[in-house]
């Protein structure tokens, strides 16, 4: 069970931290408005993986990352996505379903995308993506470029065997790769102990390979910030990837259709009583960096701004028929029929 | 013009490619310091060296991936499968990336990467070692699949390949990798999404691809002996099909047989003969027949291989059939 915060020491001044705050009240508010569309108004389909309690793992390490680093992850995409500045109205869109969404409609829930901003994609084949980010570092090493690419994925993931793969020859050829594991215990409903001989899951995709290899409480947001940015100092310098097993909670069931029943009431109870997004509040405010009063105005603004995503999105165009034809290959596509 | 070997065409379509631009790379087992397990990329090593040309662990997934990830970004990778059989260990990166992630990203990414390698029944390798596995690929929206039969089109393919910028799967034979013929030097390209007309006919066509080329061709001397007038098409490429090339033959000959050396259920010539026979089925004085691998998994034994294969009299006695003879 993910403990309270307890390494939290500044190490970022009050602007930055402000900021992840306000990040982190975003992606929570954005899933907690996404499930009231998809259970009430029927306006988002398909399978729907919520982030709520996570939030500091994906905020706290994309927070140090440069502009013209590279993120990817997997089915549970929407705080990467948000975190690294993807809007909530294409995040919304893409639920919807609209032309306006982050990947055009075409992706859904589980695949959004965002190239401008380095973020290739939500992956929903579990495992899937990670020989992708070994391949997105053998990239920045063949160009001999300083930048880096951190990969997502669940406790569930580290019994594929396309992770051992990739994580081997990630360190084999020392590629710039920040392999972060988000651990919540469960593999949709299978915990870890059901699923897994071997618990310490850093001797697992760290240790047998060679890799440096963190376990940490990732709901410690600056804990995660800290730790990931001495992993991306290490790829920068070409010294290889990093393994950081991010200790968490998933709030929700593992889709929008799983009610939990696998783990107890008590467990989750405890988890919600130590939301990491109001330690990092009562954190900043023990540091005098933030009141009462401004955490208010950043709820509300962050309300504004997800009311005004949903209405965009709403009022955006699906795409037109025609495209189901479009963006399948670069050369003028043919269909076999 | 040069003769040279088919494994020497493609170590050409892809030392030139090399040349003309950085961001391409080969990887696969066996490619560098070995210097191919089929000696494909002999010399490639020495001349590129280690950044370019990487020899990978056992693990097809994982390399497939990482071309597709070194693809997302902007190189141009070339994956080789030591053979094709090994290439299903890795078909979710194939089929769930490289084919899909343009379509999901909405335009956002392309996957230009060309999968390469071995495939085919070879010769007592055993149902492991011997698929064919174009029907399989040729199904999935977003791949391009190629298989050339001759040297020239296998170095004019492989060029068109590595400059495609969308996932190609390049399905080379292992028995034509010491046929030998004359390859154009330097700048050739053979277009994608051609077929080619191999021999000029009159009174049946003959369909097919890769290895079997070769037996259609051995079949059009045959009936030609014999006062039969065979035009043989060679696909080149599966996917996207040359439909009007094989159209407009037909409707010519208004017979048509198609040679493959995959299984025939759900082949690669059951979505042609459809498509033919939607088509032009007024043009059709004989249903379509096929000449497949029979439907076994592939044997050990030299005999009973060779039954399974395409062979001149089944070619013969089907070109029959549609003819009434």
């Amino acid at each position: 069970m993910v403990q309270v915060q307890t390494e939290a020491k500044p190490i970022v001044n009050r602007t930055q931290a402000i900021a992840w705050l306000r990040q982190m009240m975003l992606i929570r508010r954005f899933e907690e408005r996404a499930e009231m569309l998809y259970q009430k108004g029927n306006k988002i389909g398909g399978f729907f993986h919520q982030y709520s309690g996570q939030e500091p793992v994906a905020v706290g390490s994309i927070g140090v990352l440069r502009e013209d680093d590279y993120i990817i992850t997997a089915y549970r995409d929407h705080g990467h996505a948000l975190a690294r500045g993807m809007t909530a109205r294409a995040g919304m869109a893409e639920l919807l379903g609209k032309v306006t969404g982050c990947s055009r409609g075409k992706g859904g829930s589980m695949h959004f995308f965002d190239a401008e901003k380095g973020f290739l994609g939500g992956h929903a084949i579990v495992g899937s993506h990670i020989p992708l980010a070994a391949g997105v570092g053998f990239a920045i090493r063949y160009r001999g470029e300083d930048r880096v690419c951190v990969c997502y994925f669940g406790d569930g993931a580290i019994n594929q065997g396309s992770v051992h793969e990739a994580l081997n020859m990630a360190a084999l050829w020392k590629l710039p790769v920040i392999f972060i594991l988000e651990n919540n215990l469960y593999a949709m409903g299978t915990s870890l102990e059901r699923s897994t001989a071997v618990l310490d899951l850093r001797l697992r995709g760290a240790t047998a390979y060679g890799i440096p290899g963190y376990t940490i409480n990732g709901n410690d947001i600056e804990l995660m910030a800290q730790t990931t940015r001495d992993a991306a100092s290490r790829a920068r310098a070409g010294e290889g990837p990093t393994f950081i097993e991010a200790q968490t909670y998933r709030y929700k069931g593992h889709s929008i259709s799983d009610p939990g029943k696998y783990r107890l009431r008590e467990e989750l109870e405890s988890a919600i009583k130590n939301d990491p997004i109001i330690i990092y509040q009562n954190v900043l405010k023990e540091r005098g960096w933030i009141d009462d009063e401004a955490i208010d105005a950043i709820r509300e603004e962050v309300k504004v701004e997800i009311e005004e995503a949903i209405e965009f999105a709403e009022q955006s165009e699906e795409p037109p028929l025609s495209e189901l034809y479009e963006d399948i290959t670069v050369a003028p596509y043919v269909p076999q029929e | 013009m040069p003769v040279i070997s088919f494994r020497e065409a493609l170590n050409q379509a892809m030392c030139e490619e090399m040349e003309r631009d950085d961001r391409v790379f080969l990887m696969g087992e066996e490619v560098a310091q070995y210097d191919g397990a089929y000696k494909v990329s002999q010399g490639m090593l020495k001349r590129f060296g280690a950044r370019r040309v990487i020899d990978t662990p056992i693990s097809e997934e994982g390399f497939a991936g990482i071309g597709i990830g070194a693809a997302m970004v902007g190189l141009r990778p070339i994956i080789e499968f030591m053979t094709f059989s090994f290439s299903i260990v890795a078909i979710d990166q194939i089929v769930n990336n490289a084919a899909n992630v343009r379509y999901m990203s909405g335009g956002q990414f392309a996957v230009p990467i060309v999968f390469r390698g071995s495939s085919g029944m070879a010769g007592c390798l055993g149902a492991t070692h011997s698929h064919r596995l174009e029907a399989w690929y040729s199904h999935i929206p977003g791949l391009t699949v190629i298989l050339p039969g001759t040297p020239a089109d296998a170095k004019g393919l492989l060029k068109s390949a590595i400059r495609s910028d969308d996932p190609v799967v390049f399905i080379e034979h292992e028995v034509l990798y010491h046929e030998r013929g004359e390859v154009p030097e330097g700048e050739h390209l053979v277009p994608i999404g051609k077929a080619d007309v191999k021999r000029r006919g009159s009174d049946v066509t003959l369909i097919t691809y890769s290895r079997s080329l070769k037996t259609t061709l051995a079949a059009a001397e045959q009936l030609a002996s014999e006062g039969i007038d065979a035009e043989v098409i060679d696909l080149l490429t599966v996917r996207p099909l040359d439909l009007d090339t094989l159209l407009q033959s037909v409707i010519k000959t208004h017979r048509a047989v198609i040679v493959e050396e995959d299984w025939p259920y759900c082949g690669i010539g059951a979505g042609i003969s459809d498509r033919l026979t939607r088509k032009i089925f007024d043009e059709l004085d004989a249903p379509i027949l096929r000449v497949a691998a029979k439907d076994a998994p592939i044997p050990y034994n030299r005999a009973l291989e060779a039954s399974m294969l395409p062979s001149v009299p089944r070619i013969v006695a089907a070109v029959h059939d549609v003819l009434y003879r």
